[in-house]
C-alpha cells in the first residue's frame, strides 16, 4: 500500500455516511421500531401563566387504543413531576401546580398509534385559572410583578441571576479619560434552531432484565445519560442511551426534555417500548430556544483607538433556567465581547430573569452565547466608524489585535490562541473589491439607488473546554477516542461526541489516516451509544474537532508509539533507526527494509516481542489546555428597495481562518449553512408573544425559515492561522458563520441607509422596518 | 399532525358528487388539490364528516381560450397555469400570479378554483379576479349557475356557495383586444402569505383605458377591490398623472392592520408603489398588444 | 377505482388501496384519514420519506406522484389509490445510484441527510422537465423544500452535476 493513496489532512475527501443517506437508509429516530412499541404525545398548555384547577383524564382513557394517560399527579408520585436542568434550576416535566409557558407539557397520552393518542389529547379535560404573563424580563423584574416561580422555596422574585466579568475600574477609568464614547442598545431577538428533524426518542424499558435503553435525539448521550440515572433513579449501569443518525441539531438537541423523562417513565410503568416524537409545533413553542438578550454596550474612543468597552445585558431566560452552558458562567462566554480587538479595559454585567415562555438560550450554533456578543461589538465598531467619520474597515484594522501579541491575554480573562485577523479582513476586501464598490456604492446613490457594504470581523472562542473551567453540570469538558486498529489493518474509532451532520464518520477518520497512514476508509467512527463509546460531553459549540478531534490524533500518535515498537521487533532493528513515513516504518538508510502499518497490526496479535501486551488500541480522554479562537471577516453587499424596504444580498464574501482544515470540503459546507442562518436570523427569524404570553412563531407559517430562493450565493475565502496547542493545528468551525454573519448582514443595511442619518435597525430586519428608517430619512418611494 | 376521522368519497361523476353532498347535508367538503384544506384538518380548525373527491371526476381540467375568454376548470392546477402561455398578454395578471402562489411543489396539486372557494383573505387569485374579472360556475343537484367573482366572498374563509354546491369551473371575462396587467406580491419569503399584494389589470380602448382592474390582497378583511381607483382611470390615457392618482385612491381605498408583517401605514404605502408599478407595465405592456 | 353513490350508510371506517410504489404493487386497507407520508413510512416500511413539520412548508416528506412532486403529508392515502409513486428508495436501479444520489454525494449536496430524500426527487422531477437549468431556475424549483445544514450552495452545485452526467449518458 503506497502511502499516497492515504488521503488525511486537507483533503475533500467524500463523506462515508453519505451511502445510506442518500439511499434513503438513514437510521433516524422515528425510523426506530421495536415490537410491541406504543406512541405517546403530549397535551400542552393553551396558556402563558395559570393555576391549574383540575385535570380529569377519564375520556381520554376510555378512548379505544388509548393506553395510559400520564399527568403531573401520577409523575409527582414517583417523584419525577420535577426535573433538574442543566443549569442548577429545577424544570417541570409535566406540570401540577401552575402552568408556567405557553405549550407548557401538561399530560401524555399512550396509545397504540399516534393518531388515536391525538384523539384522546382532545379528550382530557383540563380546567385552568389564567394569570397575568409576564413577557418581557424588563417586567418580570418590576417590583410588583407576580411571582413565576413560585414553586422555589426561598425565590422572592423573578430574578435568576447577577454576573459579571472584567474590570470595572479600569473600564470606568477609560471611559472617564475618552474623549469619545459610543452607545448602543440592540436586542438580539429570540430565535429557535430549528433542525429539520423534531426531537424524540424511544424509551424501552425491559421489564425482565431492568435496562432501560432510550434512543434518543442527543447531542451529548453520556451526559444525559448520568443524568437520567440522577434524574430517575435508575441504576447508571442499567441505562444505554443511543443517538441514532440525527437530522439536525444546532445546540436543540442537547437538553433534557420533558418528553424523554415521561417516555422513559411510561415504558417503565407499562414494560412496553414508548415512543415520542414531537410535532413542529411542540418543537418551536417548547425546546430549548435562542438568543432574546437585551444588551447595552459602550466604546470608549480616545485618538481614534478603542481604549475600553461596557457591556450590560439583560436575558430572558423563560420559565426555566436551562440553558446548556459550563456551570460556571451565567450567561455562557458572553465576555470574548471584546471579539478582535485590542481592549485594554472591559467590563461585562449581565442579569437573567424569568419570564412566562419556553426555558431555553443557549442553542442555535451560538457558541455558548458568543453569537450574542460578538453580534453587540461588530455594531458597535460599525456605529462608532459612522460616528467618528472613519471607514469601517480602516477603523476595524487600527484597533485589531497585531499578529505579534499572541497568546492575547483579553481583558475579560481569555487568552486567544492564535491569530491574524487584518490578513483576513484583506484578503474579504480583496475578493469583494471593495474600493470599486464604495465608488459604485456613490454612483448609485446619486441615481437615486441604495447599495450597501457591511463588514463584520468576528473572533470567537471555542473547544471547551479545560476542566478546571468548563463542565456541564459537574461533568468537565473533557472529550474522548478511542481506537482499536484490528489484525487486518482496518480500524474502528469510537468517540464521546456525536454527529448531526457534520461529517464526523469522515472527518476523524481522516485524522486517523493522517497519523497512522490507514486509508480512510478502512476506518469505522461510532458515536452515540453510551454502551459502545468512551465518556465525552457530545457535540454542541463547536467543540468536537477541538476536544475529540484532540484525543483522537493523541491516542493515534500513542498506537504508533507501539507500531514503532512492534515494527522494531519485526524489522530486528532499534526503535530509534526506524523512520516514519505515513504509513510505514522503515529502517533509516536502507527503505526497502519496511513494514507497513497493516503488517504490524497483523503482528500485533500474531508476533509480539516479549513484554509487549497483544493489540493494537487504547483510549485517551483528552483535556484541553486553552480553549481555541476561530476568526474571520464576512462582507456583505445589499441593495435596498426604496418602494417596499426589501433588501437582497448582492454578494457574500466570506473568509474564514479555522486553523488546519481536516477536510475543506466539510468546512465549506458548515460554513455556507450557518451564512444561511445567519441570514436568516437578520432577515426574518422571530418569535415574539403577545401581551398575553401567546406564542407567535410556533409553527413555520409564523417562523421563516429561507429557501433556497431567498438565500445568498456564498464567495468563501480562507486564511490557515494554526492553533498552537491543538495537536493537529485545527481550531473549531462549525459555529463561525452564525456568529460572525448577522452584523455583516444588519451592518450592510444600515450602511445603505447611514448617508441619510439611520444608524441603527433592530433583528429581524424585515422589509417594514427597513421602510420605517427610508420614511424617517425621507428616502422611501 | 393528524386529521380527526372522516369518511371518504371518490365519485367519478358531477351527479355523484352533488349527490353526496347533498346526503352530508354541509358536514361534507369538496377535496381537489386539499392544499389548503388538508392542513386545516390536520391542525384540526376542520373536521368535516366527509369528503368528497372530486379529482377522478372527468372534463374538469380544461385550461382554454373561449372565445375571447378564458375558461378555468375546477382541477387545473396552480402549476398549469403556471407554464400555460395562455395566461400572458391579456391575461397577464394571471400569468404574473401563477409562479408566486405558495410554493412549487404545492403549486402541484393546488388549484384556482380550489383556492378561490377557500377565501382565504390573503389569497392571491381572489384579486387576480376581481381586478381582471370572471364568472364561477357552481353545480348542484338542484342545477347550475354562475356567481360573478364580484358575488363571491362574504368574509374570511366564506364565500356565497351552498353547503351543496361545488364548482366546476370558471370563466375569466374577455378583457378585450387590448389589455395589458401583472401581479406584484410582497412576500417575507416563498410560501409566505402576501404582505401585500396587487392585481391591477387593464383593458384598452382607442389608446386608453376602457376598464381597470385593482384589487389588492393582504391589506383588508378579504381581498379588496379598489372601486374609487378603476373608476378614476376609466376612459383617461395611461399617463403618469392618471397612474399616481389611481395608487394614491388605491391605497386610500386600503383597510390594512398593523402585524407582524408591518404597519398599517407602511402596507398602505406598498399597496401604492405597487399599483403604481403595476399600472406603469400594464402601460408598458400596450406597446406589446 | 371508482366509488359510486350506492354506498352503505353505515360510517366506513377503512377503505383499500392499491398503489405502485418504486415499481411494487401494494394492497391495504387504511383508514381515510391516513396521510400518505405515514402510508409509506409505517404501514410500507420506507422510512426514508421524512416528516419535518406540521403545516406543509418543508417538503421533507416529498415524493413523485406519477412522476409530480407531491408534499406526501398533505395528500391522503386514499388519494394515490392506483397511482404510482416514486420515493428515494426507488432512485437507485438495482445495484446502480441514479445520477442524482452520486451528485449530491460529489458535490457535498447534504450534511445531516434529513432534506436530502425530498431535495433529490424534486431535482429529479426538474431535470425531466428541464435538463439543463440555470442557477436561478434550480433554486426557483426547490424553494419548496427546506435545508437547515447547507445553505442550498452545494445543493445548486449537486443538480448541475447530475445534469451534465444525465446529458453525457444520453449523448453517448
Amino acid at each position: 500500500m503506497a502511502t499516497t493513496e492515504v488521503r488525511g489532512l486537507g483533503h475533500s475527501v467524500k463523506r462515508k455516511e453519505d451511502e445510506r443517506f442518500i439511499r434513503g437508509k438513514g437510521n433516524y429516530i422515528d425510523d426506530v421500531t421495536l415490537p410491541g412499541m406504543l406512541h405517546m404525545e403530549l397535551l400542552r398548555s393553551p396558556f402563558a401563566h395559570a393555576r391549574i384547577v383540575s385535570v380529569d383524564t377519564s375520556r381520554a382513557e376510555a378512548l379505544p387504543g388509548v393506553v395510559a394517560v400520564v399527568t403531573g399527579e401520577l409523575m409527582a408520585q414517583h417523584n419525577l413531576a420535577w426535573m433538574p436542568t442543566l443549569s442548577g434550576d429545577t424544570q417541570a416535566v409535566l406540570a401540577t401546580d401552575k402552568v408556567r409557558f405557553q405549550g407548557q407539557e401538561v399530560a401524555a397520552v399512550v396509545a397504540e398509534s399516534a393518531y388515536v393518542a391525538k384523539d384522546a389529547l382532545e379528550l382530557i379535560d383540563v380546567e385552568y385559572e389564567p394569570l397575568p404573563a409576564l413577557t418581557t424580563p424588563q417586567q418580570a423584574l418590576e417590583d410588583d410583578a407576580p411571582l413565576i416561580r413560585d414553586d422555589k422555596e426561598g425565590q422572592a422574585s423573578n430574578l435568576i441571576y447577577d454576573w459579571e466579568a472584567g474590570d470595572k475600574e479600569a473600564t470606568d477609568r477609560a471611559f472617564a479619560e475618552a474623549d469619545r464614547v459610543v452607545e448602543l442598545d440592540t436586542f438580539y431577538p429570540r430565535c429557535h434552531p430549528s433542525p429539520l428533524e423534531c426531537c424524540g426518542c424511544v424509551a424501552d424499558v425491559n421489564p425482565a432484565t431492568g435496562k432501560a435503553t432510550i434512543y434518543m435525539t442527543s447531542q451529548a448521550p453520556h451526559a444525559i445519560r448520568t443524568l437520567f440515572a440522577l434524574v430517575a433513579g435508575l441504576p447508571e449501569q442499567n441505562i444505554r442511551v443511543i443517538s441514532p443518525d440525527i437530522g439536525g441539531g444546532f445546540g436543540n438537541k442537547v437538553p433534557i426534555y420533558p418528553g424523554y423523562v415521561v417516555a422513559t417513565a411510561a415504558s417503565l410503568l407499562l414494560g412496553k417500548p414508548v415512543k415520542w416524537i414531537e410535532d413542529r409545533t411542540g418543537n418551536l413553542i417548547s425546546t430549548g430556544f435562542a438568543r432574546d438578550y437585551h444588551m447595552h454596550g459602550e466604546l470608549a474612543v480616545k485618538d481614534g483607538k478603542i481604549t475600553g468597552l461596557r457591556t450590560s445585558l439583560v436575558a430572558d431566560e423563560g420559565a426555566f433556567f436551562a440553558d446548556a452552558q459550563p456551570s460556571k458562567f451565567k450567561i455562557g462566554l458572553f465576555h470574548i465581547v471584546t471579539g478582535s480587538y485590542d481592549i485594554p479595559a472591559a467590563h461585562v454585567f449581565g442579569r437573567g430573569a424569568y419570564t412566562n415562555k419556553a426555558p431555553g438560550g443557549v442553542a442555535y450554533r451560538c457558541s455558548f452565547r458568543v453569537t450574542e456578543a460578538s453580534y453587540l461589538i461588530e455594531r458597535l465598531v460599525d456605529v462608532a466608524a459612522l460616528e467618528l467619520g472613519v471607514d469601517p474597515a480602516e477603523f476595524r484594522v487600527q484597533n485589531f489585535i497585531k499578529p505579534d501579541q499572541f497568546p492575547y491575554q483579553s481583558a475579560t480573562g481569555f487568552v486567544y490562541d492564535s491569530g491574524d485577523y487584518e490578513k483576513a479582513l484583506r484578503l474579504a476586501l480583496e475578493k469583494l473589491g471593495y474600493d470599486e464598490l464604495r465608488k459604485e456604492q456613490a454612483e448609485a446613490r446619486e441615481q437615486g439607488r441604495l447599495i450597501g457594504i457591511g463588514l463584520a470581523s468576528f473572533t470567537e472562542v471555542v473547544g471547551a473546554g479545560h476542566g478546571k473551567q468548563y463542565d456541564i453540570a459537574g461533568l468537565r469538558m473533557f472529550d474522548s477516542a478511542e481506537l482499536r486498529v484490528h489484525p487486518t489493518g482496518k480500524a474502528i474509532l469510537k468517540l464521546g461526541v456525536k454527529s448531526q451532520g457534520q461529517g464526523h464518520e469522515t472527518t476523524f477518520a481522516q485524522i486517523v489516516a493522517e497519523e497512522l497512514g490507514i486509508p480512510y476508509e478502512d476506518i469505522e467512527v461510532q458515536e452515540g451509544d453510551t454502551d459502545n463509546t468512551p465518556y465525552g460531553l457530545g457535540t454542541y459549540a463547536s467543540r468536537s474537532t477541538p476536544v475529540a478531534g484532540a484525543a483522537t490524533a493523541v491516542i493515534s500518535r500513542k498506537l504508533r508509539d507501539k507500531a514503532r515498537t512492534i515494527a522494531a521487533h519485526l524489522l530486528e532493528a532499534s526503535e530509534d533507526d526506524l523512520e516514519w513515513d505515513r504509513g510505514r516504518f522503515s529502517v533509516k538508510g536502507a527503505p526497502d527494509r519496511a513494514k507497513t502499518i497493516q503488517e504490524i497490526a497483523f503482528a500485533a496479535y500474531t508476533d509480539l516481542p516479549d513484554g509487549v501486551e497483544a493489540g493494537l488500541e487504547g483510549v485517551h480522554y483528552y483535556d484541553p489546555p486553552n480553549m481555541t479562537f476561530p476568526f474571520g471577516t464576512y462582507a456583505v453587499v445589499v441593495e435596498v428597495d426604496r418602494g417596499t424596504g426589501a433588501w437582497k444580498v448582492e454578494r457574500m464574501v466570506a473568509v474564514d481562518d479555522c486553523g488546519v482544515r481536516i477536510n475543506p470540503m466539510i468546512v465549506e459546507g458548515q460554513i455556507m449553512g450557518g451564512l444561511t442562518e445567519g441570514f436568516a436570523i437578520a432577515a426574518m427569524e422571530l418569535i415574539t408573544f403577545d401581551e398575553d404570553g401567546n406564542c407567535i412563531g410556533s409553527n413555520f407559517t409564523d417562523y421563516l425559515l429561507p429557501t433556497s430562493w431567498e438565500t445568498p450565493s456564498f464567495e468563501l475565502g480562507e486564511t490557515v492561522t494554526p492553533s498552537p496547542h491543538h495537536p493537529i493545528g485545527a481550531k473549531g468551525v462549525g459555529e463561525s458563520a452564525t456568529v460572525g454573519s448577522p452584523a455583516a448582514y444588519v451592518n450592510a443595511v444600515v450602511d445603505a441607509l447611514a448617508h441619510a442619518g439611520v444608524r441603527n435597525l433592530e433583528m429581524p430586519v424585515t422589509s417594514a422596518r427597513v421602510w420605517e428608517a427610508l420614511q424617517e430619512a425621507g428616502l422611501a418611494e | 399532525m393528524y386529521p380527526a376521522r372522516f369518511e371518504y368519497f371518490a365519485p367519478t361523476t358531477l351527479e355523484e358528487a352533488c349527490e353526496l353532498l347533498d346526503r352530508f347535508d354541509g358536514e361534507a367538503k369538496v377535496l381537489a388539490g386539499g392544499q389548503s384544506l388538508i392542513p386545516l384538518m390536520k391542525l384540526r380548525f376542520a373536521a368535516p364528516q366527509a369528503l368528497v373527491d372530486i379529482n377522478t371526476v372527468a372534463g374538469l381540467d380544461t385550461l382554454a381560450e373561449e372565445g375571447g375568454s378564458l375558461h378555468i376548470g375546477a382541477l387545473v392546477r396552480h402549476k398549469t397555469c403556471e407554464r400555460s402561455e395562455l395566461l400572458g398578454g391579456r391575461f397577464g395578471a394571471l400569468g404574473a400570479a401563477a409562479p408566486q402562489i405558495s410554493d412549487p411543489i404545492v403549486r402541484n396539486l393546488g388549484t384556482v378554483c380550489g383556492s378561490l372557494a377557500h377565501a382565504d383573505p390573503q389569497g392571491d387569485w381572489g384579486s387576480v379576479m376581481l381586478a381582471v374579472g370572471a364568472d364561477l360556475e357552481a353545480r348542484s343537484s338542484a342545477g347550475t349557475r354562475t356567481i360573478p367573482i364580484e358575488e363571491l366572498f362574504q368574509g374570511p374563509f366564506t364565500t356565497s356557495l351552498r353547503e351543496n354546491e361545488v364548482i366546476t369551473g370558471l370563466k375569466v371575462r374577455d378583457p378585450g383586444p387590448k389589455a395589458a396587467g401583472t401581479y406584484l406580491k410582497l412576500e417575507r419569503k416563498v410560501g409566505d402569505y402576501a404582505t401585500v399584494g396587487a392585481a391591477v389589470h387593464v383593458s384598452f380602448e382607442n389608446g386608453t383605458v376602457g376598464r381597470a382592474g385593482i384589487a389588492l390582497t393582504g391589506v383588508g378583511p378579504a381581498n379588496l377591490k379598489a372601486t374609487a381607483a378603476e373608476e378614476a382611470l376609466a376612459g383617461r390615457e395611461l399617463d403618469d398623472e392618471a397612474i399616481v392618482e389611481a395608487a394614491r385612491l388605491a391605497a386610500e381605498a386600503a383597510e390594512p392592520q398593523d402585524d407582524v408583517r408591518g404597519s398599517a401605514e407602511y402596507k398602505r404605502s406598498v399597496a401604492r408603489v405597487f399599483v403604481e408599478r403595476g399600472l406603469r407595465a400594464a402601460a408598458e405592456g400596450r406597446t406589446d398588444g | 377505482m371508482a366509488d359510486t353513490a350506492i354506498e352503505p350508510m353505515a360510517a366506513q371506517t377503512t377503505r383499500a388501496v392499491s398503489v405502485t410504489v418504486n415499481g411494487e404493487a401494494h394492497a391495504a386497507e387504511v383508514e381515510p384519514r391516513l396521510l400518505l407520508v405515514h402510508f409509506l413510512r409505517e404501514t410500507l416500511g420506507l422510512t426514508g420519506t421524512h416528516s419535518g413539520c406540521d403545516t406543509t412548508h418543508c417538503g421533507a416528506c416529498t415524493v413523485l406522484l406519477d412522476g409530480v412532486p407531491v408534499k406526501s403529508c398533505t395528500v391522503l392515502a386514499v388519494q394515490a389509490d392506483g397511482r404510482e409513486i416514486t420515493t428515494v428508495e426507488g432512485l437507485q436501479q438495482g445495484a446502480e445510484l441514479h445520477p442524482i444520489q452520486v451528485a449530491f454525494r460529489e458535490e457535498h449536496g447534504l450534511q445531516c441527510g434529513f432534506c436530502t430524500p425530498g431535495m433529490m426527487l424534486t431535482s429529479v422531477a426538474l431535470l425531466q422537465e428541464n435538463p439543463d437549468p440555470t442557477d436561478e431556475e434550480i433554486r426557483w424549483a426547490l424553494s419548496g423544500n427546506i435545508c437547515r445544514c447547507t445553505g442550498y450552495q452545494n445543493i445548486v452545485k449537486a443538480v448541475h452535476h447530475a445534469a451534465a452526467a444525465q446529458t453525457s449518458e444520453g449523448g453517448s
